[in-house]
């Protein structure tokens, strides 16, 4: 122990991915031992903010030409060298973006949290912080084992906050978000183990960098690599809620506390998609197109059955559920392409759709708050006593159906271009799901905030006459905002480092290159 | 054993290689001397006494990890072998058995017992497994157990008021003399067959664990030798309780004590596993064939049964009796995979470490809300919990999430070496059943976290359900410093196994 003291000592410099990572842990550690209340929620500010000011400065200081290397490197002991685990630090093209996704939902979540006065405050925002030091990680590493590590380590605290923080059946929608999870999460660990044994009789390893060495060199054989695909792609498919393993979550989001359902839904979620892009399909090329069809398949299931469930859907957080898992559909249509183009167009989707999933949980819980009910056919009229909230929701719900301007355009417009190419009558479905998600965006925008209000909503109304947003409530939704509409105008940012590393170290994907923003 | 042979011993010094035995014996000694000369009133420093001495034992121990036996092999004749994996589980039973005498300190406080008589049995029967974990030879390993086996027998009754209590004893009692009576039937088969001057490698000392395996080795595919090795997997399936012999586990942990429960759950289960490993990869290597198919079918259906039985189970002492099946199915998978792979020792005894900090951490806190009648403990009992005593809330959160194997805590990386291991070996039909059990597990030990943290009534206008409160015995200064070592090194060795990592991955 002494010895490894002074190795950190030595040897520390300053690693800024890393402080993403411990400040967020190190302040929920403080509230866990004992901080007062004051203090906590003064130190949660420094937890929410330091992430979402590293994922800026890393956003700023990425190097154009990153290519297939990693930005910001470092790598850290574990006692586990000998077996393949470090723990490595680093962002390439596709990480980038979801890093600053994680820091950007994270500080409005932490916001929006501190602000709502929850029961058990001090808790509520320890675990939000166990999360989103968790999510910093995820992204940030290199090395598969902590990749996965820091997943578990942020989902963990989703099930308890549903259990405690809940609204209507939290208890089964917590139990059962809970063993659909562990068992997404166990098969994706065992495809991961299963790649890790595969890598080569030399020396075996969990990093991601030396993996692909090794399996550039020396590939899995085509039976196996269809194997160990079919276990991530289920496992972490259960993760992003797959259609038919996607009954977990309308269930759980609608139960889920607004901040755990903006964290999970907005980033947690990306973590099997990101795993399916980042490791599996560079890893198991010849997999990935074995199961191309099938996942297609299933994916246009998201679009298109969620999609009419979604329209039925008369619970606002139940909707929203049924609409990020539509969504889901969508990245996985691009990711079933196989080419550089759809891989890119689903990581702008995902930083697209994670920004306004997290915009619409975090305005559905302040309509709740002034209609005192998520059914959408008791409510109706609240734009014209709250005009600002109005217009916050129809922005987001304009976001989520793809309009130009907003991030989701990009991501999805290049998806549709990627599906042309493999397939022509799966685009003309996944289009049609775009004007599905006009319905029932639009259905909910039109039952919420106009027409007549409902007798029921004027007995609320009178009762607790509603106030417009605060600014509590404002800057976090504006922040979510300004993301949306940042990388909606100006692409770029994000696809040139993408376009960077998916050149650079993506070869085996197919030709189309993404041009996104050009 | 003849007399020219203990003074060759002594002549040899070979007395010293057993210091940390005898250190135990003397101590447990100690302690009723201990009870006849001090006066009653400051018979509470006695269990302290316990305590600190074996602290003392298991740092030297520690200190000494690889001087103990560098030069010499096998010690006593052959009776016993000196290696870093005994070494390694001399310092896991001790440490169990500080941790028995802790919770023994918390339980027995609870009852109008005699006192001091519980702690010199564990401290015997402590000693008794570092013997058995260690024997080269067959006398050797039954004396040991028999030892371990009589010790719990009076253990597991302790509580002679209670009638669940003296139930569990007599069970654990028919079932132990049933198991060990395989086992002694198994273990004559073997030196009879073995003995046979006639065969090829017949041998005069044939309980000796390596003249036997030359015997095996020289004679493969020998039916009164098959009947004997099965004879004996199934005696010591009964220790570790393994499927079909886990008949015993769910009554005898709910009615022994709850330290007794603890000891029962990681000391004897390890013990278990000590001795299958001996006998699997050291002795009865060249019956593989039989030995690997049998032990996969007892795997699969271990992991199963104990995770869906447990499904069922409200009074936590079952449940934790019942997942304990689970989590030996996973381990006895690891004792397969270890007949390929090398590295599947170490996820052993990694996965036993950190079942140990889980379990105890577990106990620890049920030692705690238990009230005066130690059978009766019900999940309804830990209603409320997080609100009432936060610490103990806490320390039970991350025992169980230890044990169910989530990340950052121990448990999965225990599961995770395991998991490599069994897969570097191939067997994926019994990985698919593990991965299945994992799974299903979530649901028993989530269940017992909801109990202890989420609020059970309705948030608004709802009946709030009857709760059974109870109230928690305070937790004293020695025993919170013990549960949080406990939880944090649960945490640590997650995430950062350090040396300890090093060693295990260097077998």
């Amino acid at each position: 122990m002494p010895r490894v003291f002074s190795d950190f000592v030595m040897n520390f410099h300053f690693d800024p991915l890393l402080l993403a990572i411990a400040t967020p842990l190190a302040v929920a550690v403080a509230i866990l031992l004992g901080l007062p209340k004051r203090h906590s929620i003064k130190l949660a500010y420094v937890g929410f903010g330091v992430p979402a000011i590293i994922a800026l400065w890393a956003w700023m200081n990425f190097p154009a030409d990153a290519g297939a290397k990693y930005a910001f490197f470092t790598r850290y002991s574990t006692g586990l060298d000998s077996f393949g685990i470090t723990l490595a630090l680093g962002l390439n093209g596709v990480a980038l973006p979801l890093f600053v996704l994680a820091g950007l939902v994270g500080l409005a979540a932490g916001l929006y949290a501190i602000q709502s006065n929850a029961e058990r405050l001090k808790i509520y925002l320890m675990l939000l912080l166990f999360m989103q030091g968790g999510l910093m990680g995820v992204f940030a590493s290199v090395d598969v084992f902590f990749f996965y590590f820091f997943h578990e380590l942020a989902l963990i605290p989703t099930f308890i906050m549903v259990g405690i923080w809940g609204g209507r059946d939290r208890n089964y929608a917590a139990m059962k978000m809970t063993i659909y999870l562990t068992a997404g999460a166990m098969l994706s660990l065992i495809g991961l183990i299963a790649i890790y044994v595969k890598s080569g009789h030399s020396g075996q390893t969990f990093d991601l960098i030396m993996l692909r060495e090794a399996l550039a060199a020396e590939p899995i054989g085509a039976t196996t690599q269809k194997h160990i695909f079919g276990l991530l792609m289920f496992g972490f498919g259960i993760l992003v809620s797959l259609w038919p393993f996607h009954t977990w979550a309308p269930l759980g989001y609608g139960a889920a506390p607004s901040s755990a359902a903006m964290l999970h839904a907005g980033v947690l979620k990306k973590f099997g998609l990101y795993g399916l892009i980042q490791v599996a399909l560079p890893l198991l090329p010849e997999g990935a197109k074995d199961w191309a069809r099938l996942l297609a398949y299933l994916a246009l299931g998201n679009v298109l059955v969620v999609g009419l469930i979604a329209i039925a859907q008369r619970d606002l957080k139940q909707m929203l559920g049924y609409s990020s898992v539509m969504h889901m559909g969508y990245a996985f249509l691009g990711i079933a392409c196989f080419s550089v183009l759809g891989v890119g167009g689903v990581v702008l989707l995902m930083v697209a759709h994670g920004l306004s999933v997290a915009l619409l949980f975090l305005l559905a819980t302040s309509i709740h708050q002034r209609t005192h009910t998520l059914d959408m056919t008791q409510m109706g009229g609240l734009a014209q006593k709250t005009p600002v909230l109005a217009a916050f929701f129809v922005a987001a719900t304009l976001a989520g159906i793809g309009l130009p301007g907003f991030a989701n355009f990009w991501g999805e417009l290049t998806i549709f271009v990627a599906l042309w190419h493999f397939s022509p009558w799966m685009t003309v479905a996944a289009v049609a799901g775009v004007v599905i998600s006009a319905i029932y965006g639009l259905r909910s925008v039109a039952a919420v905030f106009f027409g007549p209000p409902t007798e029921a909503l004027d007995k609320v109304t009178a009762a607790h006459p509603p106030a417009d947003l605060s600014w509590r409530e404002k800057i976090p939704a504006l922040i979510l905002l300004a993301a949306l509409l940042f990388v909606g105008f100006w692409p770029k940012s994000l696809s040139t480092p993408l376009n960077s590393t998916l050149a650079a170290s993506f070869r085996m994907l197919d030709a189309p290159r993404l041009t996104a923003g050009r | 054993m003849p007399i020219e042979l203990l003074q060759q011993a002594a002549a040899n010094n070979e007395w010293l290689a057993i210091t940390p035995e005898l250190m135990l014996g003397l101590t447990a000694l100690l302690l009723l001397v201990l009870e006849l000369i001090l006066p009653k009133a400051k018979h509470g420093l006695i269990p302290v006494a316990a305590i600190v001495i074996q602290v003392v034992i298991a740092v030297s121990l520690a200190l000494n990890f690889n001087t103990a036996f560098s030069g010499t092999d096998t010690v006593f004749n052959g009776l016993l072998r000196l290696s870093a994996d005994g070494q390694f589980l001399r310092l896991f039973f001790l440490v169990c058995s500080i941790f028995v005498c802790l919770l023994g300190t918390v339980s027995l406080a609870k009852q109008r017992m005699p006192r001091v008589e519980f702690y010199h049995l564990v401290l015997v029967i402590t000693a008794a497994m570092m013997l058995l974990a260690q024997s080269n030879h067959f006398v050797m390993f039954f004396v040991a157990l028999e030892t371990v086996t009589v010790g719990f027998y009076i253990l597991v009754s302790y509580f002679r008021e209670s009638p669940l209590s003296l139930e569990a004893g007599l069970k654990y009692l028919v079932m132990g003399a049933l198991s060990s009576s395989l086992l002694l039937f198994g273990i004559v088969l073997l030196y009879g067959v073995a003995g046979n001057r006639g065969l090829p490698g017949g041998s005069a000392d044939s309980m000796n664990f390596d003249q036997l395996r030359g015997f095996l080795e020289a004679n493969p595919g020998n039916f009164l030798a098959s009947v004997g090795i099965v004879l004996v997997l199934a005696g010591v399936a009964f220790k570790i309780g393994a499927v079909p012999f886990q008949i015993w586990i769910p009554d005898v942990y709910q009615g022994a004590p709850t330290p007794v429960t603890a000891f029962l759950a990681v000391a004897s289960k390890a013990a278990g596993f000590a001795v299958l490993l001996i006998l699997t990869q050291r002795v009865f290597t060249p019956y593989q064939n039989l030995v690997i198919p049998v032990l996969a079918v007892m795997a699969g259906a271990t992991i199963l049964f104990g995770n869906l039985a447990a499904l069922t189970q409200h009074n936590v002492k079952r449940l934790i009796g019942l997942s304990g099946i689970s989590h030996a199915g996973y381990l006895m998978i690891g004792v397969i995979a270890a007949y390929r792979e090398p590295l599947a020792v170490g996820a052993i005894w990694f996965y036993l470490s950190a079942y140990l900090l889980a379990s105890f951490a577990v106990f620890g806190v049920m030692a705690h809300v238990a009230g005066s009648n130690d059978a009766d403990q019900e999940l309804d009992h830990y209603a409320n919990l997080a609100k009432e005593q936060p610490f103990l809330a806490a320390i039970l959160a991350i025992g169980l999430g230890s044990l169910a194997g989530i990340p950052p805590l121990a448990g999965f990386m225990g599961k995770l070496l395991i998991f490599v291991a069994a897969f570097k070996a191939g067997l994926y039909p019994l990985l698919a059943i593990a991965v299945g059990g994992v799974v299903i597990s979530i649901y028993y030990y989530f269940g017992w976290i909801k109990a202890a943290f989420f609020p059970s009534s309705l948030p608004s206008g709802g009946e709030p359900a009857p709760v059974a409160t109870r109230v928690c015995t305070p937790v004293a200064g020695w025993v919170r410093v013990a549960l949080i070592v406990l939880a944090v090194s649960s945490v640590l060795l997650g995430f950062y196994p350090g040396a300890f990592g090093q060693w295990v991955l260097a077998h």
